[in-house]
């Protein structure tokens, strides 16, 4: 479960509250205007950005004094998922440690590569991967780090539609495994679609999760506007 | 961001901060405390002053009136050759002084083409030594380097402006008024700023043909109270309005924009459409060609005589090519450790941290490497006999000017390196070494090469420290060479001159090219 308790962000004039609660397991699509603080958002989850007030409680720990690299989530960017100097195997295993892989770490490493259909390019770096195989290479590591809580930042949407559909489909059989948490955000109602629940971010606040059938079907004002319905 | 402290981070930095605060200021502060008063200055001090000032004046003013025109012509020409001389424009600044010197006194001396040409026509003989000599040395050293700075903003100016100006049918003067002459005004002052600066500090020009009353620069006399009178409250007092003239540059410094690292690529070519005529054409091929002339001409006759004289030079020009080599390696670690240092621990510290660690690097600038030398001396004298710690003092002052230089390429690099990867590095708790070994070191491979290239070809040729405390078998090579200079023996001078240059930009190139290899972008 992770719960936003009271969460204030402020810089300047603008503010982001947020108060409420996700269930473990759920798969969640962060939805809302550019500019009103979906990344925000994901940025306080993640620690990238500290909140001026309240508390982040994961699994039942307090992780808000946290530093982005010891709480227990994996982030997607949308950009710069891999360093360009390390090559994919050790791109991958970074997500377990720094120092020298064991010879368990490693074969963990390979096994994920299989799974993500990329054993054949351990060695390559990223440079020579297409966009479709560098997003394949980042959810292999959020595979081999099994953290509980997922956060997918506009991870996908440079891709294509096809190559989308495969990111996806990827995606639900790393969350079969693990069981994870996920927060995508998106501005895409089709991705959103895809995922059970929603929350939208507008107006200074991220609204509590609702279930995404009915919302997508009966859009209240500030999503109707946003979707241009 | 929230960032956990790196404990790591903060004891080099700090470590560093406080090496590069004693060097500058604690040495400064040392001699000061020996310093006795103004009524140690006589009148030749106040001559040192005023020349220093009007030397540094003169000679950035025609530094910055004579790039205008070069620059010009090299932003709207393309031209065989063009990438060459643009390169050789970036020359001068790994060149060692003592070497332009020696070409100058080939082409300019007593004995040069020039004078030869000259008396052959029964026209009066021009002398290379004194006022004169100082300003053509630093114009010859400092032209190159305001005509790329001057170039940078040429080629900044947007193409779009040039199209419109070109739809417009503008004609090379409504040209220069509404694009070239505001381009102008932003960039020529921060050039001129430059080079005031690098004139005003200058040692190794004054030291070989300067000298005497009315040509002699406050280095010049920090040296001389310290060498030849041992006039220790002289040379502080010296050294203080040395620091003074060089804090007052860098406060101005804070008002004109200062030109950006010399790294930029000067590939481009301005597409511009009013300057085909042939008058143009002949005055820019005119600019580019007299400018290479006077740059290119000296340094092929003294190199080109060095040749025969690089088989047979004596054993003690070799030992200092040895104890030279030595010295720019040692110092080239410490620099890069230091500016590294500094750097990330002013990356981690916010907008305030950069301005202080960077202030903090930028301080070597306004701390003469002399007065650093003075004050060490005064430092080690207590406990030991400083000429015994004569390379290692060259050592830690060279290093310590190169840190400017290198900070100025490393922070930009770091600065987008953590814009750019931050995040990620963050998610995946690297911090530490783990940071360093992984996403710091391999990501700034490139310029941390180029500063190690720098910094080694800079301490190779410096001409500076090393003359306070030199004494039989401690030669550098620059100091060789300037003494088969003094003794008049010019061909093995120019021999020395050729192996120091060839190690100078041999420095360079390896270190430069090292971090270029296989580095993925």
């Amino acid at each position: 479960m992770l719960t936003l308790e009271r969460l204030r962000f402020t810089r300047g004039d603008y503010t982001l509250n947020a108060d409420w609660s996700l269930p473990r397991g759920s798969r969640c699509a962060v939805l809302g205007p550019s500019g009103g603080g979906k990344s925000t958002l994901l940025s306080l989850i993640a620690g990238f950005e500290p909140p001026a007030a309240g508390r982040i409680w994961l699994a039942g720990v307090d992780i808000t004094g946290q530093s982005p690299g010891a709480r227990p989530i994996s982030t997607v960017f949308q950009e710069t998922n891999l360093f360009p100097h390390l090559s994919v195997s050790q791109n991958v295993g970074l997500g377990l440690t720094p120092a020298r892989l064991s010879a368990a770490q490693a074969d963990a490493v390979t096994d994920v590569l299989r799974a993500v259909e990329l054993a054949a390019f351990a060695d390559r770096k990223p440079g020579a991967l297409s966009g479709g195989q560098r997003a394949r290479v980042a959810l292999a590591r959020v595979l081999l780090r099994e953290r509980p809580l997922l956060l997918l930042d506009e991870a996908f949407s440079a891709l294509g539609p096809a190559l989308k559909n495969e990111m996806f489909a990827l995606l639900e059989s790393i969350l079969s495994q693990t069981g994870a948490t996920v927060l995508m955000v998106t501005h895409d109602p089709e991705e959103a679609a895809l995922m059970d629940q929603i929350i939208v971010v507008e107006g200074g606040k991220a609204h509590a999760p609702q279930p995404a059938g009915p919302i997508l079907a009966d859009p209240p004002p500030a999503l109707a506007a946003y979707l241009g319905r | 961001m929230a960032r956990r402290a790196v404990p790591l981070r903060a004891v080099f930095g700090a470590a560093s901060a406080a090496l590069m605060l004693t060097l500058t200021l604690g040495t400064l502060i040392a001699v000061a405390m020996r310093a006795e008063g103004v009524s140690g200055f006589g009148p030749g001090d106040w001559g040192a002053i005023r020349f220093t000032i009007t030397q540094a004046l003169i000679s950035a003013a025609l530094s910055v009136l004579g790039a205008i025109p070069v620059a010009r012509a090299l932003a709207r020409r393309r031209f065989a050759g063009r990438g060459f001389v643009i390169a050789l424009l970036g020359a001068p600044f790994i060149l060692p002084v003592i070497v332009a010197v020696l070409g100058l006194v080939a082409a300019f001396g007593q004995n040069g083409i020039i004078n030869s040409a000259l008396q052959a026509l029964g026209l009066p003989t021009v002398s290379l030594y004194g006022f004169h000599g100082v300003i053509l040395a630093h114009v010859f050293y400092n032209l190159p380097l305001a005509t790329r700075l001057i170039l940078q903003g040429w080629l900044a100016v947007p193409g779009e402006k040039m199209r419109l100006a070109g739809s417009l049918n503008f004609a090379p003067r409504d040209i220069q008024r509404h694009i070239e002459w505001p381009m102008l005004r932003e960039t020529a002052p921060g050039a001129f700023l430059v080079i005031f600066l690098l004139c005003l500090t200058s040692f190794a020009v004054a030291l070989a043909v300067g000298g005497g009353p009315r040509a002699t620069t406050v280095e010049l006399a920090i040296y001389q109270a310290f060498r030849f009178d041992f006039d220790l409250g002289k040379a502080a007092l010296l050294a203080l309005v040395q620091f003074g003239l060089c804090a007052c540059v860098g406060l101005v410094a804070f008002w004109i924009a200062l030109p950006q690292t010399a790294m930029a690529g000067l590939d481009g070519v301005q597409r511009r459409w009013d300057a085909d005529g042939l008058a143009l054409r002949i005055q820019d091929c005119a600019a580019i060609g007299l400018a290479c002339l006077f740059l290119i001409g000296p340094m092929t006759l003294v190199l080109w005589g060095g040749v025969p004289a690089l088989i047979d030079l004596p054993g003690t020009v070799w030992r200092a090519a040895g104890t030279s080599i030595a010295i720019a390696l040692v110092s080239m670690a410490l620099t890069l450790c230091l500016s590294l240092s500094l750097v990330m621990w002013a990356e981690g510290g916010g907008r305030a941290g950069r301005a202080l660690g960077e202030g903090i690097g930028a301080l070597a600038l306004a701390a003469s490497p002399l007065v650093m030398g003075t004050g060490l001396f005064i430092l080690i004298f207590p406990f030991a006999n400083p000429q015994d710690l004569a390379l290692s003092v060259t050592i830690a002052v060279n290093a310590a000017v190169s840190v400017p230089f290198a900070v100025r390429v490393l922070a930009p690099a770091l600065r987008e390196l953590e814009a750019s990867y931050g995040a990620l590095a963050d998610s995946l708790a690297l911090s530490g070494w783990a940071r360093l070994r992984w996403l710091i070191l391999p990501r700034l491979r490139r310029p941390l090469g180029f500063a190690a290239g720098l910094s080694a070809a800079l301490s190779m040729g410096d001409l500076g420290v090393i003359t306070l405390f030199s004494q039989q078998g401690n030669e550098t090579l620059p100091l060789a060479m300037y003494q088969l200079m003094g003794a008049y023996r010019l061909d093995q001078a120019a021999g020395a001159a050729l192996l120091l240059v060839l190690l100078s930009f041999g420095l360079f190139w390896a270190f430069d090219r090292g971090g270029r290899v296989n580095a993925d972008t």
